[in-house]
């Protein structure tokens, strides 16, 4: 897999972070020729998985690249935070289940509005999710 | 790769004499009939070989023959878009993979020229020639067979929305009469088509006529029933009419519940959706019917 | 800006929302339009938000937040002009705003919350269509 060199690294420690997190995922979404409802789809995933690190994982450094895979573009992201962890990955991801007073759907959600998704994550390990989206 | 005491003497000549390799190269790609399609102009291969050339030398300066290092990506990555735009103006699969191809003789002919009498040196950098030029032709390939997949899924798309017209029925009632087998990429254009056509034509209604499609499997269901969620967030509702009693069987089946309004057929649909516009059907007065009808 | 201008309309307030949502707009959103729905007695809420390119959990939380506050006020939310490919989205990530209305134009959104109060004309000379 060959990871063309266009990439973002950016810091996410407000609510207005979020925002520009967003909007650098559309630009490049845009450059790398996803579909109207696919960009969308990315930079809501995006949105979600942003706010996720600020809410509890005390802020973090959210990557965006453009990729190809044999010859199909992309966009990749990664979420990677330093904070508390998720304990049980599988709760998490269940529709509905917060531990806060959100509505429970970002990372279930964020998993079906991209073609790949992993975490990796664990009690006082912090979080990284990586995320994609293939035209 | 194994270290040599010696730079390959593949790498020396290309390193430096890529000069001497452009007029050599072009003028077998002439001769190979490639500007004879009229699809390339020769300032544009020109370039094109220039280009290659020096991302080559570069590369192999600095990578040797690994073409899948760091070094080898901007030339992968010419490489690919030459590929592309070949794909697009219609090159034939072979015409493009020659291009790549047509560099072996003018470098097997520098390795004649540089070996003075060290045959095994020569052997070595023939082998090391095929090696790098193959693997950049298999990647031009990739790439072509890549793009030209890519060129029959947007046909495949565009004649999916051909073959679908979204129909106005009314002022604000739109129709989709759906025809033949739905699988869920056909699906998917088919339903981003119709809310673009509620939004573009105000319709607070649409109607998902399925009486010609024979069979829906779940993912298909599905899509339907996020369309008809879809156009509700957005301000429309959908009737769903003419699902075949074996569709219906299947769908309970599968468990999947159409939670939507659905009609027998596309009529009764009609009439539903005239209702929710304010209209109705209603027979002429019998004055308007004495006139006899041709 | 840091805040979103509420206009009165007939029985109704409009809110457009033009800009990325953060935060603090949107907890101010919802404070001002408490207010404002009390102090007018407003019998409906329209937000259009047509211009917004995405609604995460977030934007649909305080949608639901604002339909649930609205309605113990007796004013009915709804929702104008989200775009296809949000629609979309929203479908995918799960979030189908059970609570609010939604229609495809303010325009048509006047005429729901119109329809509801079964009143033949809007009070003040507000012409919104027919
Ligand atoms: N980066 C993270 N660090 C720690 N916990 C997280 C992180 N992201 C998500 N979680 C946990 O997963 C739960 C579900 O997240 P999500 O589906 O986005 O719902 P919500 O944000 O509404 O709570 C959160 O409530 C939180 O407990
Ligand atoms: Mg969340």
């Amino acid at each position: 897999m060959a990871t063309t060199p266009a990439r973002d690294l950016m810091e996410v420690r407000s609510s207005d972070d979020v925002v520009r997190v967003r909007q650098q995922v559309r630009a490049r979404a845009v450059e790398v020729g996803l579909s109207l409802v696919d960009q969308t789809k990315i930079v809501t995933a995006a949105s979600e998985l942003a706010r996720n690190m600020l809410d509890y994982g005390g802020g973090g450094v959210a990557t965006i690249e453009m990729v190809t895979d044999g010859h199909r573009r992309g966009l990749r992201l990664t979420f990677e935070d330093q904070g508390p962890g998720i304990a049980d990955v599988q709760l998490a991801l269940k529709d509905g289940y917060t531990s806060g007073s959100g509505l429970g759907l970002g990372l279930g959600g964020a998993k079906r509005l991209c073609n790949e998704f992993t975490i990796d994550s664990a009690p006082g390990r912090g979080t990284r999710i990586v995320c994609a989206r293939w035209m | 790769m194994t270290p040599r005491s010696q730079p390959p003497l593949i790498v020396k000549i290309l390193s430096e004499q890529a000069s001497s390799l452009l007029p050599k190269w072009t003028a077998l790609l002439k001769q190979n009939g490639i500007l004879a399609t009229g699809r390339i102009k020769e300032t544009e291969l020109a370039t094109q070989c220039r280009t290659v050339l020096d991302l080559l030398a570069t590369a192999i300066a600095a990578a040797g023959l690994d073409v899948a290092a760091a070094p080898y990506q901007p030339l992968r990555d010419l490489l690919a878009d030459i590929s592309r735009s070949r794909a697009i103006q219609g090159f034939s699969p072979s015409e493009t993979a020659s291009f790549v191809f047509s560099l072996k003789p003018p470098l097997f002919e520098a390795i004649d020229a540089a070996k003075g009498s060290d045959d095994a040196t020569a052997l070595r950098a023939v082998q090391d020639v095929t090696r790098l030029i193959d693997a950049l032709g298999l990647h031009t390939m990739e790439v072509f067979q890549k793009s030209r997949e890519e060129v029959i899924v947007r046909q495949q798309r565009e004649i999916a929305e051909l073959s679908t017209p979204v129909v106005k029925l009314w002022e604000g009632v739109l129709a989709l009469p759906l025809i033949g087998t739905l699988d869920s990429q056909r699906t998917q254009i088919v339903m981003e088509n119709l809310l673009e056509s509620i939004v573009a034509e105000r319709a607070e209604i649409a109607i998902i006529d399925i009486t010609g499609v024979p069979t829906v499997d779940t993912l298909t269901a599905q899509h339907l029933l996020k369309t008809v969620s879809a156009a509700r967030l957005m301000g429309a509702d959908c009737i769903i009419s003419g699902i075949r009693p074996q569709i219906a069987q299947t769908m309970v089946h599968l468990g999947v519940e159409l939670n939507v309004v659905s009609k027998a057929t596309l009529a009764d649909a009609f009439a539903v959706a005239l209702r929710r516009v304010g209209r109705t059907v209603a027979p002429l007065k019998t004055v308007h019917r004495q006139q006899p009808v041709g | 800006m840091d805040r979103i201008p509420i206009l009165k309309l007939g029985s109704a307030l409009l809110v457009t929302i033009q800009v990325d949502m953060h935060d603090r707009l949107a907890t101010a959103l919802q404070e001002d339009l408490t207010e404002k729905i009390v102090a007018t007695h407003a019998k409906g809420v329209l937000i259009d938000i047509s211009a917004l390119e995405i609604v995460d959990s977030f934007i649909g939380r305080m949608l639901d937040h604002i339909a649930a506050i609205s309605r113990m006020l007796d004013a009915e939310t709804v929702v104008v002009g989200m775009r296809p490919a949000v629609a979309i989205t929203l479908v995918e990530l799960g979030l189908s705003l059970t609570g609010v209305k939604t229609a495809l134009d303010v325009e048509r959104g006047m005429e729901m919350i119109r329809r509801r109060l079964d009143e033949p004309e809007v009070a003040d000379g507000d012409d919104a269509g027919a």
